[in-house]
């Protein structure tokens, strides 16, 4: 029997960006929230052993420990999917902060187009464009009506950055200007302008200078030590949730975070939520936590595991395309670039910053015209300095060999004479590209695992195909001597590196039959529970996830704040 | 034969000097005197082994001991790495850089377990995109992967692994990368790909971990290692930084 504590106004499940934030934002208010983690404890004070590639890019010492629980994966419906034994092609987080504390800090507002794909893509090339069983649809909000929240995510983590000509409107500029740059950034941009395009610094959570946030959390200026990505930053310029939103929650008195506490089941009587049922991992005890409010803002794979297990919510069903927990998983289409070899210069591409790049958008949305192309969206194209750490950066001209003599001396010779133009390809949700749980698999306490049904298709390889020109043209005008590029996607693969930016899975919209949560990320069929996160895009986009998650948060804390009061569906 | 060692003679001081010049030591027309030259492990094949218990100034390193190999199975590791990673013009190779070394204290440790991976039944083959499904851990690979080297060497060449000819060693480690063994138990490219990661693994990770010793890695790429910060060279051209370890944040 499990033990039952005191009831709260709100329990948090997973204390990352988005669980941070909303505590900070309802606790300001005066709700009494507890935040539930599975991992630890973290602070700035723990990363001076940071620089270590080894322990954290290579044997994720940050990331979710994968004996415990991890995904399942399979590329179609008529496949085993099978259990995600090691690390690739996406890294999970864990603890104190989540992925939030060894993100690299690009910080992106999705496209005004994003938000009404469908409508947009109907307007300009009619319902045709739009293959049979790709299910975009619109997200139920508008860029103009999120403007506000992303501008409140950008002014508290300090966002550094310059105005991008071909994104949707600001109400206000940067709060920090551009990072620096470098000469291998110029190259770039001086390429980009020359072929008409429109490059700009990409907008940075690394924090060009020292700045105080509206809520008087102060932080450092960026090193640019080029230990980002995969870690976590030991002067608190990166911002994260440790060293931003957390400590103003806590403030209030009104946070209690509980760490190692790993939450199974969220508890329902009728069609709304009671509280969660968690277990203390110091001790194996199993105990219920009642609140008037449960808030998932754990990652994408458990929170819609969470909600799958617990019987809330309609589960999707691919084959009739009905239900909606699970359904329009994404990812990204991320292997369109070119790789140029510079056989008489050397670049400081040892240092850097997680978000130290430039971009252009010029194939990015519907920012061009798709009329003659087979496929939607586009995605970012970047040149990214976060700093080339030796064991992972040993890139070579095609035709070397991988070891040996010549191996040798060429990753040596190109150590410091490589740079990459890289496109993040958008990825549009299909009918059999889902999230359900595993028939087979379970995890530490005996539950199922999360199974991933997704593969790439022709949108993603035509897109691949476009991106991988494009990057090649902006590498032929920085004058690389030898181009290396993607010569067919292939098929999706679980066991190499392209991006943690996977969403979908419990989607926002207006209409209740086609998503499980409305533009508060209120749940249609249980309106005390929120869930908070990437989880909720409908589609993913060609940028990195945080800053529309981010915005989300801050969205979702409003309308959490007003259904406390009112009650009721909000939209 | 003199004429090859007359040869080699020269490679070693050139490949010396352009060690030097990497490695910011012959910085600034800085003299550098014996004792810091001879800090240099590849300098002279011949004294190597004894290098380290002549010269006073280098503190004996009690952690080049195995936690994990055998003896046997540890020179083929060191003889296998080196060929992946030669010793050339550059600086020192896999052998010098104490990768072997590296591997086998890995091994003994979480990674050798997969200890913080996924390893609970049942296990089925998979496609390949699904990733490794076996249900051996690493050390057990390395285990029947050694054993398998040393017999596929025996069955071609008649002779151990270690004893066999640079070419015959780069022969009997191609079969395996390109997966020309047949073997039962483990794939030999998987096996082989292993080998290959751990060895830049070695090569490059902080020197903590027993390779990349003397930081030699980095200093052949001029990767400056563990500094603080950057704001200085971040906007400037190409800059050679002496590196920095972990040791150095203590």
């Amino acid at each position: 029997m499990a033990k039952k504590l005191p009831k709260v106004d709100v329990v948090i499940v997973g204390v990352g960006w988005a669980g941070g934030i909303i505590a900070a934002e309802l606790t300001k208010q005066g709700l009494n929230c507890v935040g539930l983690e599975r991992g630890k404890e973290r602070k700035t004070e723990d990363y001076f052993m940071m620089h270590d590639e080894l322990r954290y890019a290579l044997r994720y010492d940050l990331m979710q420990n994968l004996s415990k629980e991890t995904i399942t994966f399979r590329g179609n419906e008529k496949l085993r999917a099978l259990p995600m034994r090691q690390y690739g092609s996406f890294i999970l987080g864990e603890g104190l902060g989540g992925s939030g504390v060894h993100w690299n800090g690009q910080n992106y507002r999705f496209l005004p187009y994003d938000f009404e794909i469908r409508s947009k893509t109907i307007e300009r090339y009619g319902e045709k464009k739009i293959p049979k069983d790709m299910t975009i649809q619109d997200w139920g909000i508008t860029y103009d009506e999120l403007e506000p929240y992303f501008d409140k995510f950008e002014k508290m983590a300090g966002i550094s950055g310059e105005e991008n000509p071909l994104a949707g409107k600001r109400s206000s500029p940067y709060p920090t200007p551009p990072m620096k740059t470098t000469p291998a950034l110029e190259k770039f941009r001086k390429a980009a302008n020359n072929l008409k395009l429109h490059p700009y610094n990409r907008p940075s959570a690394n924090l060009s200078e020292p700045y105080t946030n509206p809520d008087g959390v102060a932080r450092a200026a960026c090193q640019y030590c080029a230990y980002c990505e995969r870690f976590g930053c030991e002067y608190g310029a990166k911002a994260d949730p440790v060293v931003t939103v957390i400590p103003v929650a806590k403030k209030t008195g009104k946070f209690e975070i509980r760490t190692h506490s790993n939450v199974r089941r969220v508890l329902k009587s009728g069609n709304k939520a009671t509280g969660v049922m968690y277990v203390d991992t110091t001790t194996g005890e199993e105990i219920e936590q009642p609140a008037d409010i449960v808030v998932l803002t754990s990652y994408v794979f458990n929170n819609v595991r969470l909600l799958l297990q617990s019987g809330i919510g309609r589960p999707y069903d691919p084959v009739a395309g009905t239900g909606v927990i699970g359904k329009n998983y994404a990812y990204q289409v991320q292997k369109g670039n070119a790789t140029g070899f510079f056989d008489k210069e050397e670049f400081n591409t040892y240092a850097g910053a997680g978000a130290l790049g430039m971009v252009v958008d010029d194939f990015n949305g519907d920012n061009f015209d798709h009329s003659n192309l087979n496929f939607i969206h586009g995605g970012s194209i970047a040149i990214s300095q976060t700093g080339f750490r030796p064991i992972s950066n040993n890139k070579v001209p095609k035709g070397t060999p991988t070891w040996g003599k010549e191996f040798k001396s060429n990753s040596i010779k190109y150590a410091n004479r490589v740079l990459s133009v890289g496109g993040q390809g958008a990825s549009m949700p299909f009918k059999h590209h889902y999230l359900d749980l595993d028939p087979t698999y379970k995890d530490e306490f005996g539950d199922p695992l999360i199974r991933i049904t997704y593969d790439f298709e022709e949108q993603d390889r035509q897109l691949a195909k476009y991106l991988s020109e494009r990057c090649v043209d902006i590498m032929k005008e920085m004058g690389a001597d030898h181009i290396d590029t993607l010569d067919e996607l292939g098929p999706y693969d679980i066991t190499t590196y392209q991006s943690t930016h996977n969403t979908g899975g419990i989607i926002m919209g207006a209409d209740p039959a086609t998503s499980a949560v409305n533009n508060y990320l209120q749940m249609w069929d249980a309106d005390n529970v929120f869930v908070v996160g990437a989880t909720a895009f409908a589609h993913n986009s060609g940028y990195n996830p945080t800053g529309t998650v981010g915005a989300l948060a801050y969205r979702a804390a409003e309308g959490i704040l007003s259904y406390k009061q009112k009650g009721g569906l909000l939209a | 034969m003199a004429e090859n060692s007359k040869q080699q003679e020269k490679n070693e001081s050139l490949s010396r000097r352009k060690f030097l010049k990497n490695s910011g030591i012959a910085v600034g027309g800085l003299a550098v005197g014996g004792a810091l030259g001879s800090l240099l492990p590849f300098k002279d094949k011949t004294n190597t082994d004894n290098l380290e218990v002549k010269n006073p100034r280098v503190a004996e390193n009690y952690t080049q001991a195995l936690m994990y190999f055998t003896r046997e199975q540890f020179k083929m590791v060191e003889v296998a790495t080196e060929r992946i990673f030669p010793a050339d013009d550059n600086g020192p190779g896999a052998k010098d850089l104490g990768v072997a070394y590296f591997i086998d204290h890995q091994l003994s440790g979480d990674w050798g377990f997969n200890a913080r991976e996924y390893m609970q039944p049942p296990f089925f083959k998979g496609e390949k995109v699904q990733g490794y499904q076996g249900r051996l851990r690493r050390r057990e690979i390395f285990d029947i992967g050694l054993r398998e080297l040393q017999n596929h060497s025996l069955t071609k060449y008649k002779k151990n692994f270690v004893d066999l000819n640079e070419d015959e060693q780069i022969d009997i480690l191609t079969d395996f990368a390109e997966d020309k063994v047949k073997l039962t138990t483990i794939s030999p490219s998987g096996f082989f790909n292993m080998l290959r990661s751990s060895t830049l693994e070695g090569a490059y990770s902080d020197p903590l971990y027993s390779g990349n010793r003397n930081m030699d890695g980095w200093k052949m790429r001029n990767y400056p290692g563990s500094q603080m910060a950057y704001t200085e060279v971040i906007d400037k051209e190409f800059t050679v930084i002496p590196p920095k370890s972990l040791k150095d944040h203590l």
